[in-house]
């Protein structure tokens, strides 16, 4: 809690540097300089000067490749999405989605740092430039694509929003729960729908707000709140962490869409190509059988689209301002969407979410990727 | 030599011309900062204006106790709720630190070894650690207690558990009011006869029983007055139903946890305050008033009070306008104050962060400032008057 608000001060901080930086280095005052005209804008143009030496401005992916690393906001812990593995390794759906944007600029899967961000930190994180990108299973609504000021490029995990409770408490269905305190994230989506949901119903509730996932778990855990509410994905997640799973049940109500992805920064379409094509370049890969095994086989492959993926033919990676391998570097050191979903939370992890919607659309899924060419 | 430096010789012209320089480059700041933020918006499509207070807020806010508040209602509400929120757990703290750092200041100099010892320790201990931490420490504490089933009953009325204090809440029926206004009256008429017993008191010397009488006026006689009026007061009493308790009053332990940190940590640096208050009275004064026969409470009540309180009375001040911002922890805890729910709820929802903000610091400003507008009021009418 603590780290986020200092976060959020530094980015407040770092925002208004990007701002001065920007506004008067682009509209104002380098012609002065140059000029000489008089001392007073002297000084502030040598400070403008200066601000543009310190960096300059350009794309996101001039950016990432001047720095050499990837920042990738992600949430403070979830299991199976992002949290460190007991290496201390930063694992999940959502890590892999960072590795694999590194994995496209760099060539090199560690060549990345995550943030942590909490709900409500991480869009200022992102608006300020303190990240590159977002992967912190973040619900795509118009809302934030258009008012704040983001683009979603994708979805990497279809989702809804569901309720846990205890078994002790014997209920079997989210209308039974009239009167109960129900432990939610704020500054989510969630939150919304939840206050939608009983209105709808006609039954009361009482919210109590929580920062974090890990916040929640004890709150439930303590009794503080009957039922914790949020993704599904997150509830199972939440289940898997507890010292008796079976003490918890997830009641079967979704009530609510919570298509999760990746986003950037709205304006830097070029950015937000590699970004979504990192992503479709997994999801198109499991289409195509291609895996992190038998990826160097398909380099003589005689499918076309096989061999415009892994950059034998084509120039798609140039097209990005990338390596024309970017994606075999992606499907050899992360693996194709199947895969990264299997290992992180499909039904052999603690998780046992089974595919359901996001599986390929040519297995009763929605997962669909245009195509590559 | 005048001649040679021309206008920067002369001291006020040097004055002004910095001082005009300092304000200059303020401005000149402030405009940067306001134009660029305003082109960096516009340039991100990041939308501004205060439009958003009147869209509904779509969350649900469940610690509102003056207010009623529903999903429904407005951002311009969730701010109304916060300032309300915010204000109860700074005046009651407030109130509770004061009482609490005044005794503890006074205990603090007693002889006794072994109370001032114990004084001592509390205050190194909780000025000491960080209060974040006190806050979330004492919120832990609270939500290991029984849960809501199993709930500790005290006296029969009161449930204790990790969801809150429940009491009974008082229901007020038809002839309450004639109580009410028998209090009010009895109150203003003690601060009368207080008064007028002053005033005597300068001219004849004779003294008159304000203390007892005033608690008889107060208490006592509306109280005759309800048994006279049959008692127009019931009791809802709370009742465990289905998830929770329906009815009675509640404090959440987000609040209590809150109220503890916020009064014993102020608290502490309070007591320190009223010590060197007590302190700075020179001994001469206690040892003179003692000669002419003084009781010793008379002593600490009409002699070293009154002039402690000129030394205590501004830094305590500061320490009330601490306890106000420091509330602002609460979303720590997740209580809904003002940064909680309007600085933080509604600013995430509507992504208005320049607005939501610039709200808040300036509602915590104008707090802060009332505060120091009615503390400086105080503080001139002990000061020592010069006849």
């Amino acid at each position: 809690m603590v780290g986020n608000f200092k976060l959020n001060k530094s980015i407040i901080g770092i925002n208004l540097l990007i701002c001065y930086r920007e506004a008067i280095f682009e509209k104002r005052y380098l012609n002065n300089y140059l000029n000489g005209e008089n001392n007073m804008k002297k000084l502030l143009s040598i400070f403008a000067v200066l601000a543009f030496a310190f960096s300059a401005h350009a794309g996101t992916l001039d950016d990432v490749k001047n720095r050499g690393f990837l920042k990738c906001g992600v949430t403070t812990g979830l299991a199976g999405f992002a949290a460190p593995d007991d290496s201390g390794e930063w694992a999940g759906l959502d890590a892999d989605m960072c590795r694999a944007v590194a994995v496209a600029v760099f060539g090199d899967r560690s060549k990345v740092e995550f943030i942590t961000t909490t709900g409500k930190s991480r869009f200022p994180t992102l608006a300020s430039g303190e990240v590159d990108m977002l992967a912190r299973n973040t619900t795509w609504t118009i809302s934030r694509d258009v008012n704040l000021g983001f683009e979603f490029v994708g979805v990497n995990f279809y989702d809804g929003q569901g309720f846990m409770v205890p078994s002790a408490l014997g209920v079997s269905s989210a209308t039974e729960l009239d009167g109960a305190t129900v432990c939610i994230q704020t500054g989510t989506t969630t939150e919304l729908n939840l206050a939608d949901f009983f209105r709808l119903n006609g039954i009361s509730y009482e919210a109590l707000p929580i920062e974090t996932n890990d916040e929640g778990k004890e709150n439930l855990f303590a009794g503080r709140c009957d039922v914790y509410t949020t993704d599904a994905s997150g509830l199972s997640s939440t289940r898997a962490a507890a010292s008796n799973p079976d003490k918890w049940v997830v009641l079967p109500e979704i009530i609510s869409k919570e298509p999760l992805g990746p986003l950037v920064r709205h304006g830097d379409h070029q950015w937000g190509d590699v970004v979504r094509w990192s992503l479709n370049a997994m999801i198109i890969a499991e289409e195509l059988g291609i895996t992190s095994e038998n990826v160097d086989a398909q380099m003589s492959s005689n499918v076309p689209e096989v061999l415009r993926l892994l950059g034998v033919e084509g120039n798609y990676g140039e097209m990005l301002e990338l390596s024309n391998d970017w994606a075999y570097q992606i499907i050899k050191q992360i693996g194709n969407y199947s895969e990264s979903y299997e290992a992180n939370v499909g039904p052999d992890t603690p998780l046992e979410i089974a595919r359901g919607l996001n599986a390929l659309w040519t297995q009763g899924g929605i997962l669909y990727a245009p195509p590559f060419r | 030599m005048r001649s040679n430096l021309g206008f920067f010789s002369d001291e006020k012209f040097r004055s002004i011309f910095f001082q005009t320089l300092v304000v200059g480059l303020f401005a000149l700041g402030l405009f940067f900062v306001i134009s660029t933020t305003s082109y960096n918006l516009e340039k991100r499509n990041i939308a501004t204006g205060w439009s958003f207070l009147q869209n509904p807020a779509g969350f649900d806010i469940s610690f509102s106790p003056f207010l009623e508040f529903k999903s429904t209602d407005t951002h311009l509400k969730v701010y109304f709720v916060g300032v309300l929120n915010t204000l109860l757990v700074s005046i009651t703290g407030c109130i509770a630190a004061t009482i609490l750092g005044f005794i503890l200041g006074i205990v603090r100099l007693s002889s006794n070894w072994l109370l001032s010892r114990l004084v001592y320790i509390y205050v190194e201990f909780s000025r000491n650690v960080p209060l974040l931490l006190q806050i979330i420490l004492w919120y832990s504490i609270l939500i290991q207690l029984p849960r809501v089933k199993q709930s500790l009953q005290v006296l029969d009325v009161f449930y204790i558990s990790n969801r809150g204090l429940y009491s009974p809440r008082p229901i007020f029926e038809s002839g309450f009011s004639y109580v009410l206004i028998a209090i009010v009256l009895a109150l203003i008429s003690s601060f009368l006869i207080n008064r007028w017993a002053k005033k005597r008191q300068d001219k004849t010397g004779q003294q008159f029983p304000v203390f007892s009488s005033s608690i008889g006026l107060i208490f006592i006689v509306p109280l005759i007055l309800f048994f006279i009026l049959g008692s127009p007061l019931s009791f809802e009493h709370p009742e465990l139903k289905g998830f929770n308790f329906k009815g009675g009053l509640v404090i959440r332990p987000e609040f209590i946890a809150m109220f503890l940190a916020l009064s014993i940590y102020t608290a502490a640096f309070i007591s320190e305050i009223v010590r060197a208050g007590i302190m700075s009275v020179s001994k001469g004064q206690r040892e003179a008033s003692a000669a002419i026969g003084l009781k010793q409470t008379w002593i600490m009540r009409l002699i070293i009070i009154p002039q402690a309180l000129r030394v205590i009375v501004p830094p305590l001040t500061s320490q009330y306008l601490n306890l106000t911002k420091n509330s602002s922890l609460g979303i720590a805890v997740g209580y809904a104050d003002l940064v909680h729910g309007f600085g933080g709820i509604s600013l995430n929802q509507t992504g208005q962060a320049i607005e939501c903000m610039a709200i808040v610091m300036a509602t915590y400003l104008s707090i802060s400032l009332t505060i120091s507008f009615f503390m400086n009021i105080y503080n001139r009418s002990i000061q020592f008057k010069e006849k």
